[in-house]
């Protein structure tokens, strides 16, 4: 069992091969992987209150595997990540969302996506007003409440 | 155990209602102190003034009080619920955490027994709470475009929000069904209103508003009911009510910031926790007298809990929509609102659209819902997703059922030892029935609008937002808890001003009704003031 507050170096060596299967780099995309140092240090950084969850989940995955991810060929690691997913529970699920929000918050992949690197505060965004006139066959067909 | 001395009128929490009674009992220039487990927000600590902005939904911004953990929360053991409790405690209460949609209930929500043969009929009307529902508008602070044809009538100070990109899809997707969509009137300022700033899309409002835009009672009724001389203590969580020898409330046992028990005597006590919080504390306060919990002798505190379940659909359109960078709601529909029986069900539900996600929501949810793939074609298929996403949402009158309930859980408590709440909550077949038909009604209208990779959550599994009917009002003693002005049958200088004392639930939010009872309630105790325990 691992500790409650902090990873172990297997541990963190699984969390990144399975980072990069949930999110491999891409150059069509020019995006890191979540292998990428920089978002898995993100990650470890900031794991908090979902260490002990994330760590029960390599702790499955590492049952699953026998062995270090990394070292399971390309087939094999398909297999158990699929049986992980299923498995796995709230813990594995933890997992995936720890290495997606790390990932989706990095300044590169959210320069991909077109999306600012700031805050929503205090800049916010602008909205088009949109066509009112839209809501004109609803004044039309008019109608009433129910009134008792 | 320290003793203070008494006050007239002695409020227990500071949230929806607790702020409206408050701000409303204080032109009387009675000694008034509220109680609130919580302490004031701080907005500079808002989701929104961080990058990390949509990853604390999942922590300490999570609306489940159970994950949420912070030391103002107590635990609420939902296991044997299908639908989950989801609050927030302090200052504000859960209007520091909600979306800011702002339906009222309908007339015939008032009439159900009378209309449909089911449930009952609320003591009170419609008609009774329009100056208070009028009255609320202001104060919060409305948006919204007066003359919906299938709504009750509103005057909203402010304008509506923008349709932006999301709200002119599902508005031609609606036209195109023939069917009814308006405007929702929110608490979002859209413009600056008694010293709020406007709306400027700082993204989803429901994990608090740092620019204070959206209306939270923190910063609407709290600093004019304090200025007008109001008393209101943070951290202090109270245990019971206590009761004299003549069957009324002396005041309550309550634990300060420091954990010190403190005694509050008081000649008024009004309870305003909500419908979890409220009959918890009713039936932690038990005495010779009241054996079985605190003005429970119909024995049905904490019975009848209604939550509103949720069917939600959504799919994802070719066009942009709004994604983070709106307010999350900004249309509803009433087009099944009214009993049809053709349907195969009573009653009826009203609709409230989504205009998009995140990129870490959208992410995490497609991810689970198994439409967004690990490996390679990651990025093609969340690029297609990603800021496309338009959602339908049911939200179903659930009808009330004394087996749905809140009760004292025998094991869980909370940090300071008090009995946990325990829910046991079904849903019934009638509710079951709605929420397909929502569904199917979803799904048209999504394909109408060319989504795809529809997905569903039915019911929404963290979506006990509106926590009804665990004391309602009625005029017999023996089939309610409170009268039809919120006065405790039982225990004549006790009042509940909550969602508790809701009679039936309708199929719209409810805070803006919440409120207004809270209003209507407070006014019958204002008239009332020579005679108010006779």
């Amino acid at each position: 069992m691992s500790a409650a507050n902090e990873l172990t170096a297997a541990q963190r060596d699984d969390l990144r091969t399975v980072a990069a299967m949930i999110i491999p780099a891409s150059d069509e995309y020019q995006v890191p992987g979540a292998d990428d140092p920089a978002i898995q240090a993100d990650m470890l950084a900031t794991l908090g209150r979902d260490t002990l969850l994330v760590a029960q989940a390599l702790d499955h995955l590492a049952r699953l595997a026998g062995k270090p991810l990394a070292e399971l060929d390309a087939a094999r690691r398909d297999e158990i990540a699929k049986e992980f997913r299923a498995t796995g529970g709230v813990a594995a699920a933890t997992l995936v969302r720890v290495v997606l929000q790390c990932y989706y918050r990095d300044d590169r992949v959210l320069r991909s996506l077109g999306l600012e690197l700031r805050a929503p505060f205090p800049k916010g965004h602008v909205l088009p007003e949109g066509d009112w006139s839209l809501l004109d066959p609803v004044r039309a067909r008019g109608g009433r409440m129910r009134i008792p | 155990m320290n003793k203070h001395d008494p006050v007239d009128v002695l409020i227990i929490g500071a949230g929806a209602s607790g702020a409206a009674v408050a701000w409303s009992l204080a032109e009387t220039k009675m000694h008034i102190l509220c109680l609130d487990q919580g302490g004031w927000m701080k907005p500079s600590e808002y989701p929104s003034t961080g990058r990390d902005w949509e990853a604390k939904f999942y922590g300490e911004w999570s609306t489940s009080p159970n994950i949420r953990a912070r030391p103002e929360d107590y635990p609420i053991n939902d296991d044997n619920s299908p639908i989950k409790v989801v609050n927030f405690n302090g200052v504000g209460g859960s209007t520091v955490m909600y979306t800011a949609h702002w339906p009222r209930l309908h007339p015939s929500d008032f009439r159900v027994k009378t209309l449909d043969g089911v449930a009952d009929d609320w003591p009170i009307d419609y008609e009774t709470l329009v100056p208070f529902f009028e009255e609320n508008d202001r104060m919060m602070g409305v948006s919204g475009l007066s003359g919906d044809p299938l709504s009750p009538l509103t005057h909203p100070p402010m304008p509506p929000q923008p349709l932006g990109l999301s709200g002119p899809l599902i508005g031609k997707a609606m036209n195109k069904l023939g069917w009814h969509w308006w405007p929702s009137d929110t608490t979002v300022a859209t413009m600056d209103y008694e010293g709020r700033a406007r709306c400027i899309n700082l993204g989803h409002c429901t994990p608090a508003c740092a620019q204070g835009a959206k209306a939270s009672t923190d910063i609407t009724y709290w600093p004019q009911a304090i200025r007008a001389g109001v008393e209101l203590k943070t951290h202090c969580r109270v245990r019971e009510i206590l009761t004299n020898e003549h069957g009324m409330a002396s005041g309550v046992v309550y634990y300060d910031q420091d954990g010190v028990e403190q005694f509050q005597p008081a000649e008024v006590v009004i309870i305003a926790c909500n419908g979890v919080g409220t009959p918890r504390l009713l039936l932690n306060s038990v005495s010779g007298r009241f054996p079985n919990g605190l003005a429970n002798s119909s024995g049905l505190v904490g019975k009848n809990l209604m939550f509103h379940p949720y069917a939600q659909i959504y799919g994802f359109v070719k066009e942009p929509t709004d994604s983070n960078r709106a307010p999350p709601t900004c249309l509803w529909s009433k087009e099944f609102y009214d009993t049809d029986l053709s349907r195969g069900f009573v009653r009826g539900y009203g609709i409230q659209f989504g205009r998009g996600a995140g990129p870490v929501f959208e992410a995490v949810a497609s991810e689970q819902k198994g439409i967004l793939p690990w490996g390679a074609d990651h990025h093609r298929v969340f690029r297609r997703l990603n800021g496309h996403r338009l959602a339908v949402s049911a939200i179903c009158e659930d009808l009330p059922e004394e087996h749905n309930r809140v009760t004292l859980d025998p094991v869980l408590k909370d940090s300071h030892g008090i009995p946990a709440p325990k829910i046991d909550y079904t849903i019934s077949e009638n509710s079951r029935k709605m929420m397909e038909h929502g569904l199917a009604r979803g799904r048209e209208i999504l394909e109408a609008a060319g989504a795809t990779d529809i997905c569903i959550n039915s019911p929404i599994p963290w979506g006990g937002w509106h926590l009804l009917g665990t004391a309602r009002m009625g005029t017999d003693p023996a089939r309610s808890v409170v009268n039809e002005w919120g006065r405790s049958h039982d225990v004549k200088n006790l009042f509940i001003v909550d969602g508790s004392v809701f009679v039936t639930s309708g199929g719209v939010n409810p805070t803006s009704t919440i409120q207004a009872i809270a209003l209507y309630i407070a006014d019958q105790m204002k008239q009332r003031l020579a005679n108010l325990f006779d």
